[in-house]
């Protein structure tokens, strides 16, 4: 019954491998060695969201995302939960560093009775922690084929393929054995471990009531993994290595937020003045004095310059021109550095510290620390930060985390162009953006906080040891992501081009430039052009934001326009996310509110910006230091009139 | 005591985790009632971390006062 959800074909004689294991334990390494595929490979929980499937020999291998047990409690879950009930052989990818939490899964596999190797992985980092695994005692006591290996480097993989055929079902507790025999009606040998355990759905799949006694057996199986860890390892002397003490540092406010924001000030560094700064300009000026003219020219060849197609194919929005420019010239280094920056956050382990570090600061906006990782990623895409608010506990905390996504997280195409046009006019205007789009973030988060019903859930997350990324893991991912960047944006880019060049020929752009007027001339004080901006923007923001660079404004009206842009609801995919993830009616409630704050807090920033006039760096951050006041003031006042809700309910 | 009590470096044993799911899920994690723990760090009005052998959790400060420890 649990491979009834069988679908992918095996060839005859081929056997269903399937790789489990916890989070991050180098499951999708393995995968990648044994299929040739690519996987993510990331030293954060999550990575695996969707299954992958792959071919070794006359095998299918599947991989799973990380869970600490066979369960359902969450979609991870479940989709790894069918797909190991469903499976010939189990590769159990375990962590030879925390054996004791990894073990859990191992036995309740071995229980469920299904044939299972040990892949035994990291074998080096717990040489380095001191930590000796005895590992032909651990075969003994599991039953199973113990295999060590080093997954990274390649090491212990051959003996992994030569001895896969020698899966075999371990160790099963007479007693429990017993128990699963006596459960009437006879139900699958492997969902009745689950049944068993009190598994809702698996019961509800086999039409039985839900039984009472998953803690018993849980606690019986983390003793049983206690003793046998106690048998198998060593301690030979524990180091406080610098990296133990550095991931100490990362979590004590005085040291980690320096930390952190060293880290963001790097992160500017690289990508707004070093990336933007040398290579946009070479790859800008390029695209514009040779690659431009030449198309031209070459176009002249067979049309008049003048023609409707020659227009849309080389005019101002020409899809030849405007796309190729923009993409290539502009978002290419950009995107790939921005993709190398996250991806190297990614696989450090910092990302959880973060979280904690950050929980208490949070909490204030509803959100426990863990949200912290999708507004990080929302800074490299907010589409799929918006795809991993899934990873938060309730619902309230996912609306959270949507709206600010939403509001106030620019992504990353469109981060790198407005750090490429700010550190342009000068590192105050960055400061000042970021201040607003700060205080605009605890703000919205505060103010949410306190009108929607319930109360934050609380923080319980796994520190991973930190360490240094693998180069070729960080370039590999990052080149994936921004190549897949790119077959997304190309098409949507080149059909919103040849959607405005149409609109110029036309002379439509003229009246919608003339009746958007109000907004941008008015409210905005912004030259009409901008409306083609909005308009870009609609499609995708930083398509948008490159556009700026064509209109030559002040460096006040580029602030405006910039921070209003960056507040609208980033692009077409990540909109269509939102109505995915938060059903129409929440999804468009969400899109009309985010746009009418940004327009007003557009506005509100051009007339203050207005009144102090001069805008020297002095004032500039003056006024970014008035803004925090201002936000802090605001919050007291919030704290005050809203408080005494607190919640006795911790959960929900 | 609870456990947002604990000081930095101390060895606690775990007596009740009241609230059924966090209990499920710290037994996954490896801890449960009548585990022997060390607190790793106490971030100040923030989250308390813990630590059994090299595995670290670090658990929000609301749910660390309703977990019931003592001095081990």
């Amino acid at each position: 019954m649990g491979q009834s959800n069988n679908n992918d074909d095996v060839p005859a004689g081929g056997k269903k491998i399937v790789l489990a294991g916890n989070p991050n334990v180098g499951k999708s390494v393995i995968f990648n060695a044994l299929t040739g595929l690519y996987m993510d490979v990331s030293n954060y929980p999550g990575t695996t969201l969707n299954m992958a499937c792959g071919r070794y020999g006359q095998d299918v291998v599947i991989d799973t995302p990380g869970v600490f047990s066979v369960s359902s409690f969450s979609e991870e879950e479940t989709i790894a939960r069918d797909i190991i009930l469903a499976s010939d052989i189990v590769v159990n990818v375990v962590n030879a560093v925390h054996l004791e939490q990894d073990l859990f899964l191992t036995l309740q596999i071995i229980e469920m009775g299904i044939p299972l190797i040990v892949a035994l992985n990291m074998i080096d980092e717990a040489e380095r922690e001191g930590i000796d695994v005895n590992i032909s005692r651990l075969e003994r006591d599991l039953g199973v084929t113990v295999v060590p290996m080093v997954a990274e480097r390649g090491i212990g993989l051959a003996d992994l393929k030569k001895k896969l055929k020698s899966a075999r079902t371990g160790h099963v507790d007479p007693a429990l054995e017993e128990k699963i025999n006596d459960l009437h009606p006879p139900v699958d040998r492997r969902e009745a471990l689950l049944i068993l355990e009190g598994d809702d759905a698996i019961s509800a799949r086999n039409g039985l009531k839900r039984r009472p006694n998953r803690e018993a057996m849980y606690k019986a199986r983390r003793e049983r993994v206690n003793q046998i860890v106690e048998r198998v390892i060593r301690e030979t002397g524990r180091g406080t290595s610098f990296s133990a003490r550095l991931g100490r540092w990362m979590l004590r406010p005085a040291t980690g937020f320096p930390i952190l924001a060293l880290t963001l000030f790097l992160v500017y560094e690289l990508v707004g003045v070093l990336l933007a700064g040398v290579i946009v300009d070479g790859a800008e000026g390029f695209m514009g004095d040779y690659y431009e003219p030449a198309i031209r020219s070459l176009l002249a060849f067979f049309m008049h310059p003048d023609s409707v197609i020659s227009r849309l194919l080389a005019g101002d929005y020409g899809v030849l021109t405007l796309t190729v420019t923009y993409l290539i010239g502009l978002l290419l280094p950009l995107v790939l550095g921005i993709f190398l920056i996250l991806a190297v956050l990614e696989d450090t382990g910092y990302l959880p510290r973060i979280a904690t570090l950050v929980d208490r600061t949070l909490a204030g906006m509803g959100l426990n620390g863990q949200a912290i990782i999708p507004l990080i990623l929302g800074f490299g895409c907010v589409t799929m930060a918006l795809i991993s608010t899934r990873m938060l506990a309730s619902d309230r905390e996912r609306r959270i985390a949507v709206f600010l996504l939403a509001l106030c997280v620019p992504c990353s195409a469109q981060l790198a162009i407005i750090m490429a046009i700010m550190a342009g006019q000068g590192a105050a205007y960055m400061v000042l953006y970021a201040t607003f789009i700060f205080c605009l973030l605890v703000l919205t988060g505060t103010l949410l906080n306190s009108f929607l019903p319930g109360s934050v859930s609380p923080l319980l997350i796994e520190l991973p040891p930190l360490r240094l990324p693998k180069m070729k893991n960080v370039v590999v991912k990052a080149g994936r992501r921004a190549l897949d960047f790119f077959k997304e944006a190309f098409p949507i880019f080149a059909a919103g081009t040849l959607f405005l060049g149409i609109l110029d020929v036309t002379g439509l752009l003229g009246a919608i430039r003339k009746l958007l007027e109000p907004l941008t001339m008015n409210w905005l004080h912004l030259p009409p052009e901008v409306a083609d901006i909005l308009l870009m923007g609609l499609i995708r923001k930083e398509f948008g934001a490159a556009a700026i660079l064509n209109l030559h404004m002040s460096p006040l009206q580029n602030f405006v326009i910039l921070l209003t842009l960056s507040l609208t609801v980033p692009c077409i995919a990540s909109a269509l996310i939102m109505f995915k993830e938060r059903g129409w009616r929440e999804g468009a409630l969400i899109w009309l509110s985010v746009f009418v704050l940004a327009f007003l807090f557009g506005g509100g920033a051009t007339r203050l910006l207005e009144v102090t006039t001069g805008l020297g760096y002095l004032q500039l951050l003056l006024l970014a230091g008035l803004v925090i006041v201002f936000t802090a003031g605001l919050l007291a006042i919030l704290r005050l009139t809203v408080t005494k809700r607190t919640n006795k309910n911790l959960y929900h | 005591m609870q456990l947002d009590q604990a000081r930095k470096g101390q060895t606690i044993k775990i007596i009740s985790i009241p609230n059924k799911l966090t209990r499920v899920q710290a037994l996954r994690l490896g801890i449960s009632e009548g585990t022997v723990i060390t607190c790793r760090e106490v971030v100040p009005a923030g989250p308390v971390v813990v630590a059994r052998n090299r595995q670290e959790i670090a658990i929000g400060r609301r749910l660390a006062k309703t977990i019931e420890v003592e001095p081990f």
